[in-house]
């Protein structure tokens, strides 16, 4: 099996931005929940905040798996 | 011209790329004894970015924790003590006044509707918190900032801006005393 080349800098670099652009969507999402749920939260609203709260995590875990492959990426 | 020899491409990635992306002949002498590679300094902050907006995103968490943290504990009231906030003949029928329950709360308003019926609430409206009023008669509370209305019995909004229920004030009527047992936050 023969073991994959390397990537070069410019490549590397379309990766990142390419990762930028999922990041900056995901960061978002998780702005504009975390806004709906404290305006849920203040409206008496409280049984929002449990799955926004999941949403927010399964957003979070796509981002660091994301920053994994980033390290592996250098 | 794209260069189908890798090792071409492993030599362009490791070349030097100054700023205005010239010749590096053609830089000045600081430059080149200091030299800035362009492309490395943008993959470098690109990446720093990319961090940055993760540590973000974990931040976002952190606050929906927080508030479901906050949510929790402020659910729980853990038994609030029973406490007497009037006597039964201080209040003609009609009549109301203001208590704090749990102290330190914001004001409450304890309502006699009939010889041997209380109800008591939140004095603010949950629209913009202006203190509401009793109008026994109509069987209403009323909040004379922006007219809003709720139901004496319920304290279920009926008319105006306020969107969402009075906090209700448990009450428990025994030995000619009224008292405060609980509070009940409105589930929307």
């Amino acid at each position: 099996m023969t073991r994959p080349r390397p990537l070069i800098r410019s490549q590397r670099m379309t990766i990142v931005t390419g990762m930028l652009v999922f990041v900056l969507i995901l960061i978002v999402l998780q702005l504009w929940l975390l806004t709906a749920s404290v305006n849920a939260y203040l409206g008496g609203e409280r049984s929002i905040v449990l799955p926004a709260l999941g949403a927010s995590a399964l957003c979070f875990a796509l981002n660091a798996g994301l920053l994994r492959y980033l390290y592996r990426l250098e | 011209m794209i260069s189908r020899n890798p090792g071409s491409l492993v030599d362009a990635d490791r070349a030097v790329v100054p700023p205005d992306r010239g010749a590096t002949a053609s830089q000045p002498k600081w430059r080149r004894d200091f030299p800035i590679d362009a492309g490395q300094d943008e993959f470098v902050s690109r990446r720093e970015l990319v961090k940055f907006m993760i540590l973000t995103s974990g931040a976002f968490v952190a606050g929906h924790v927080w508030l479901l943290v906050k949510s929790l504990v402020e659910r729980a009231p853990f038994g609030l003590p029973a406490v007497s906030v009037a006597t039964v003949d201080e209040l003609p029928v009609g009549g109301a006044k203001t208590f704090q329950y749990p102290a330190g709360s914001t004001p409450r308003l304890l309502v006699r509707t009939g010889a041997t019926t209380f109800v008591a609430y939140d004095q603010q409206c949950t629209h913009l918190a202006c203190p509401v009023v009793p109008v026994v008669a109509q069987g209403r509370l009323h909040c004379p900032c922006h007219n809003g209305w709720f139901d004496l019995s319920t304290g279920r909004p009926v008319a105006g801006p306020p969107q969402r229920p009075l906090p209700r004030v448990s009450l428990d009527v025994r030995d000619g005393s009224v008292y405060a047992t609980g509070v009940e936050e409105p589930s929307s």
